[in-house]
This record gives C-alpha cells, structure tokens and sequence, in this order.
C-alpha cells in the first residue's frame, strides 16, 4: 500500500510543519516497468558502454639520423588496444644503417593497471637485426611519475642465463602550446656479454637526447633534435672492435606520429 | 497568461498550438509549420544537414530543427507528445527536470525500451510543475549532434515575477567533429582539447610575479600531484562553436525589447560538455528562477550555468541601444553570444573574454590525500572538502562582479517534505583525468549496483567532489532540495553542480516509484562511467 503509506506520511508530516509545499505532486507508477536485465542488454538499448575497448598506434620517433658512418634510420613505436583497465601493448624500436637493420626489438605486453599512475606489463621481447635473433621474457612497469615524467622499467629474461634492463623516461616541456621540447633518455643494461650482437655486461648503452616538435595537429608533429648516444664499456669495446664509434652526437630529424 | 507575452506569445498564439520558434533561426533553417493541439504534440527525430561553422554536417533535429521546437505546456494539463524517428539508430526524448512517470521519463534501458528506427513512442503525462525546462536525446550522442530543445511551463496561476516580455536563451556546443571521435580522442590523450596549459612563459612571469621559490614551489605541488591547474574543460572552443538559440557568435541571435520593459530571459545550459559564465554588461540581471521554480530575486552582474542547468532572468534595458549577451565558457576558449536590441541589426561591443582561470588551492581544499582506497581509477581525494556554498567558483572569484552563488539561491515555495533525513547516502564524484574514466566513489557505471531508495523516504545525498573538475549531477524523477546551514532548504534543483574538492548535500524524498538515472551532465563524462541507477521500490 505505498500510496497510502504516504499519503499517511504527508498527514503526519502536515500535522508537525505546515510549511511543506502541497502544490509538489510526486509521479504516478510506471505501467510499463522495465524487467530486470543483463548489464550487457541494458548497455545494448542505453548505447552507452564505459567498457568500450580503443586502440592507439603512436610512432613516437621516426626518425633519420646523421651518424659518422652516414645517415641511420630509427624508430620507436608502440600500440595499444583495450579497455581501462587491461590492454595488450605492442612496442618495437630499432635503427637502420646502409640497408641493415642494427640492434633492434619488438615487445608484444599484457597491460594490466596497477596504482593510479602505474601499469603493470608482462609478455615477450624479440631482439632482431645484426646478430643472432634473441628472446627475452619481459616484466616492467609503465606510468606517470611525479611531475609529469613518463617512465618505462622493464626486466628481462632470455636463454642461457642471459638478463637484461630497460628504462625509459621523457617529458613534454611545452614552450608554446604547440611547440615543445621533449628531453629523453634511455638506457640498456645486459647482465651478461653478448658479443655475437656486439653487447658487453653491464650498463650497455644510453642516449639522452632533446627533441623540438612542433604540433601542426596533435596527432602529427615535425622535430628536430640532437642526441648523445653512448656505449660502454664491454659494448664499446666490441663496437670499437668493429670499427665503430662508441659515443656519437647526433642530429635527428623525424615525425611523431599517433591515430 | 501575464506575463507569457512579447515574441513568445505571438509565436503562440499565431501557431495556437504551443509549439513556437521565439529566436531568430537564419533563414535557410528548415521547419516547418505545425498545426497541433495545446496538450498535443507530433516530434519527428530526423537527421538533417547544418552548417554552423562554413563546413556542412549532419545533425540530429526534432521537426527539422536545432535546436528543437520550443513546447509551451499549460500547468496541470495531460500532454501527449508522439515521437517518431526517422533516423537509422534508436533514440529517445528525456524531459529534464520534469517530474514524470519512469516510464515516461525516456531513458532507453532504464526507463523504456528506447523507439527503434522508424518507430513510434507516445509520451502521455500530467505537469504538475512550472517554468523553464528542456528535453534532450539520452541516446548515445544524439544530444552533442543537435537533438535538445526548450519547454516552458506556463504556470497556473499566472507568473510570480512579472515581465513583459521574454526569450529563450538556450546555450549549445556543437562540433565538426564526430561525437565518437571526440570521446575517442578524450581517451587516447585526454588533453587534446586543452590549448591553454601552462607553458615555459607562463613560469618565467609567475616567478616574475612571485618570486623563484615561490613559483618552483607552486609549481612543484601541482607537479607531485600531477594535476594540471587548467584542465578546466575537456572539450573546449578548440573544436566546439558555442551556440545561442542555434545561432553561432558571428550570426549574432537577437532578442528584441523596448527600452523600459522588463524582459524575461530564459537561460537553458543545453550543452554537452560546457559551462557557461554569462553576463550583459550594462545591465543587471534579476534571477528569479532555478532549474524552473521560482525563487527569491536575486541581483547580480554574472551567473555560471553549468551543463543541465536553467535560470530565469529579469533584465530591464532602460536605453534605446544594444546590449550584448555574453556566454564565455569557463576556460575562456570561447562564448556564444547574442545581443538584446530595441530593433534589428542593432549591434554591441562583444567584451574581451576575462583571463584564462587557473585551478587554485581552493579547488583542491586543503589538498589532495594520498587516499587510494577507492581503487586506481581515482587520481585524487579531496582530504578535507570545503562546505562553501557561497564560492562563484573558479574564474569567478573576485572579478569585480557581483556573480551568483548557491547561497543567493531561494525556492519561494516550501520544502517538499520537512522530515528530517532518515539516512545518508554519501557518494563521491571521482575520476582520472590522464586516462578519462569517471565514476561515483571509484565504481564505474559497468561496476556498479543500482542505488536503492526506500518509497517515501526522506533521504541526506551528500556529494563529494574528489576531482579536479566541475561535474552537475542530475537525478532523475525527483527533486533536490540543496541544504543549507540547520538543515534548512535552500533551494530545489533537478541538476546539482559540485565545485572540484566541494562537499555538497541535498535532500530527496523518495516518493518517485520506478527506475531511474543519475548522473553526471557532462555527456563525456556520464559514457565514461559516471552514471549511477536508482531504484525506488514500493
């Protein structure tokens, strides 16, 4: 009896206050009422879907670089697809020489949201290029560290022993609202040599770089940069072997790129 | 029906059927005439093609318009509004604010099944209530493309305030851009909008302005926190053209009054995603009306109208000249405006837009806790939200103009119900910005359980804005009554805005039976998770 009920209450309440608004006329009961359903049928006729899975494909660096032994070409990219909370990462990076691919990898990651800012990713890395083909298994995190640093930690396990590190950290300083400057910095670290990919132990190799882009659109922007690419020790070693150079500035040149 | 005069009236009584055009519409708009009862009404949901901004679009229109026709319903009548829809998508017609069966309320999935293409829906319920309101698509994104319009209410017993004439001044966002893009967008990098963050320049002045330490410091703190102090929009004049009657800036809507004539206004944020701060220099504007009620006039020089919400107005122009209404949305990206004029074609000085607002200590209120027990998708707790009801907000604060608050706000008529609360039902508005997820206290719309009202019910809802945003939150199916100091109402409203880091509570009585929404009216937002269903059960 819910009309009666508050018909009763509206009484009562009459009684004690007089000041409540009689001209307030609550709604009568639905005819029609809803049966109970699925949250997945309910999403289907709201067309409303906050599970809704994106996809992103970002080409971060694409890039030409004027190395002593001639321009190289490098890139460093990486995709997503998913919901908010769990999605599958694909990343590769790698530079090209005179129609050789040189050190090179590709990462294919399940993302799993960990803490606000953090992400947890696990999958497998194939090294490619100069050298035997090497696989890794990858664990690491991903996110936004204070002051708007973007960070990746990655740990890595191969065969026969091999472990391996990579971090990577950049941040968007903007000059204007369209034209920012982006420091980065990345380093590798081998815990065992690799000489048949020219890889020391240890700390391997960093670049630290700044990259000018302008945003024509977002989604699209020019740079210019310069880098400071090192190797060490163990792997400047082998490179020298090689006849290479083991610490190189550079100028970069590239599009960054994401849809 | 004094008061219900000027150019609404004429529309009305020379289309004797209630449905009327009252703003100027460019020429080429299509519409067409209607013949239809006082109490009945035939809407056609159609796409039709615009062109706001030089660039042809399609856009979702009621009767060929948009913004849709303005319904003028009589106090206490049954209306019948027969829905049909020409589009290849379901959609739907919600009435907001107007207090309805749940049936009928047009919430596909909650309220009815939605009318399929090519269908048909009648609408049928009484009006018990009076004033400004508006009907809107809840159907995916139909309202970001066009399907909105007005409703006037006319009172029973005639109107309080008097005018002696009035307009309609119903404020929109529109975008070139896909609806469906734009959210995409928003979660790919959710800052994409925002072309007025703070760059290297704006650090070398405030450490001109404030010292090294203290800019390294300010900026340091908002650092750690990762918040950035203009995200104040997440869909902003970088893409919308902000609209006044349909009617982008540079076509100039215009409402026309004689000097000495007090002219009612009736302003209707029907946005997606935007805030409006609005104003006519030179003149005063008497608020006599609150998301449709009546209210204590209040003067003041500038009120914010956020995304649901709708004040009346009374003006009262004493020179012959142009005055122009000025909406500038709340980062200062861009307005809509128009101009009141004693005659057509008359033009004023459109003011410059005030600074870009940076989000200030107060919005975070006595800062952001490390709080993380509502799970990873909340990137902030306000530790200790402020209870000021009389803050304009940011933007607002100290301008030199008197702007209104939630304080000035004073329903004439009593409380609904004088019951003291029987319970709380405290819900936090949450979100993460970077990766555009929003919630109610961390739980995502998907996540979430129907909150349960018990029938006839007095109940405290108490939000609590955890996040750096503004977000005006809509019940449907009943009132809000705003609380003020000593448990006392303040004021009744169907779409609550909660400043960033503020606590603000209300008092529903659940005497609504049915299923209904609550949620967020930022469109974005409200996709993204913060919606929240309400049970009422008998």
């Amino acid at each position: 009896m819910p009309s009666t009920s508050l018909l009763l209450l509206a009484c009562a309440v009459q009684a004690q206050a007089p000041a409540v608004d009689t001209n307030h006329v609550p709604p009568d009961p639905p005819r029609q009422v809803m049966g109970e359903m699925t949250y997945q049928d309910m999403v289907s006729m709201m067309q409303m879907d906050d599970t809704h899975r994106f996809g992103k494909v970002m080409l971060d660096q694409l890039e030409w670089r004027g190395a002593q032994e001639g321009g190289a070409g490098a890139w460093d990219a990486e995709g997503w697809y998913g919901g908010d909370y769990n999605k599958l990462w694909i990343k590769t990076e790698g530079e090209r020489l005179a129609g050789r691919t040189l050190d090179a990898s590709s990462e294919f990651l399940f993302d799993r949201v960990i803490a606000r800012w953090w992400d947890a990713q696990a999958g497998i890395r194939q090294d490619f290029g100069k050298g035997p083909a090497r696989t890794w298994l990858a664990v690491g995190v991903q996110g936004l560290a204070p002051y708007w640093l973007d960070v990746e930690a990655t740990m890595y396990v191969g065969n026969e022993g091999r472990t391996a590190a990579r971090v990577k950290a950049d941040y968007d300083l903007l000059l204007t609202q369209r034209l920012i400057l982006q420091p980065y910095a990345e380093a590798n670290l081998y815990g065992k040599a690799d000489p048949d990919r020219q890889m020391g132990s240890g700390l391997s190799d960093i670049e630290l770089s700044l990259r000018l882009r302008y945003e024509v659109r977002r989604e699209l922007a020019p740079y210019l940069g310069l880098g400071w690419f090192k190797r060490f020790s163990g792997t400047a070693e082998l490179a020298r072997a090689a006849g290479e150079g083991s610490d190189e500035v550079e100028l970069v040149a590239g599009l960054h790129v994401w849809f | 029906m004094r008061g219900l005069s000027g150019a609404l009236a004429t529309a009305a009584l020379s289309s004797r059927n209630g449905v009327s055009r009252s703003w100027a519409l460019p020429d080429a708009w299509p519409g067409r005439p209607m013949q239809l009862a006082r109490t009945e009404f035939d809407l056609e949901v159609s796409s039709i093609e615009v062109n706001f901004t030089g660039a042809r679009r399609t856009a979702v229109a009621v009767n060929g318009q948009v913004p849709g026709p303005l319904l003028v319903w009589p106090e206490g009548e049954i209306i019948t509004v027969r829905v049909k829809n020409r589009l290849t998508v379901p959609t739907s017609i919600h009435w907001h604010g107007v207090i309805v069966p749940s049936d009928m309320d047009g919430v596909p999935g909650v309220s009815f099944a939605g009318i399929p293409p090519g269908e048909s829906f009648v609408y049928r319920f009484r009006v018990n209530q009076s004033g400004t309101y508006w009907y809107h698509s809840h159907s995916r994104f139909q309202e970001q493309v066009g399907l909105y319009g007005p409703i006037v209410i006319v009172p029973r017993g005639g109107q309080r305030h008097a005018a002696d004439r009035e307009h309609v001044v119903l404020l929109s966002d529109w975008s070139d851009t896909d609806p469906e893009h734009i959210y995409r967008t928003l979660k790919l990098q959710s800052g994409y909008y925002n072309y007025r963050q703070q760059t290297v320049a704006d650090f070398l002045h405030s450490v001109h302005q404030q010292g090294w330490k203290s800019a390294v410091g300010e900026r340091r703190m908002w650092g750690e926190m990762r918040m950035n102090r203009t995200d104040l929009a997440d869909v902003s004049g970088h893409t919308y053209t902000y609209l006044m009657n349909g009617v982008p800036p540079a076509g100039n809507w215009t409402g026309l009054f004689k000097p000495g004539e007090r002219v009612r206004l009736r302003l209707i944020n029907g946005s997606s995603m935007s805030f409006f701060d609005v104003r006519i220099p030179g003149l005063k504007l008497s608020v006599v009306a609150a998301d449709g009620p009546d209210i204590e006039p209040v003067s003041v020089d500038e009120l914010r109208v956020a995304a649901g919400e709708v004040y009346d107005v009374i003006v009262s122009p004493q020179e012959e000249r142009a005055y122009t209404i000025f909406a500038q949305s709340i980062d200062r990206s861009g307005y809509a405006r128009g101009t009141l004029s004693p005659r057509p074609g008359l033009e004023s000085e459109v003011p410059a837009m005030d600074p870009r607002p940076l989000l200030t200590m107060t919005d975070m209120g006595m800062g952001m806790g490390p709080d993380t027990s509502m799970g990873p998708m909340v990137d902030s707790v306000a530790a200790d939200p402020r209870r000021d009801l009389d803050d304009p907000g940011v933007g607002l604060r100290g301008n030199g103009r008197r702007v209104l608050t939630y304080s000035d706000l004073r329903t004439l008529a009593p409380p609904i119900d004088t019951r003291s609360p029987s319970r709380d039902i405290v819900l936090h508005l949450t979100g993460h910005m970077e990766r555009f997820v929003w919630s109610f206290s961390g739980r995502k719309f998907s996540a979430s359980e129907p909150l349960k009202f018990n029938y006839g019910e007095r109940l405290r809802l108490v939000l609590i804005n955890d996040s750096m945003m503004n977000h005006p939150i809509h019940l449907h199916g009943m009132w809000g009554e705003i609380e003020g100091p000593d448990e006392k109402v303040l004021v009744r409203k169907h779409t609550i805005n909660v400043q960033p880091a503020q606590r603000v509570s209300y008092f529903v009585t659940a005497d609504a039976i049915g299923r209904w929404a609550y949620h967020c009216h930022l469109l974005y937002h409200m996709e993204a998770g913060m919606f929240r269903e309400v049970h009422v059960n008998a």
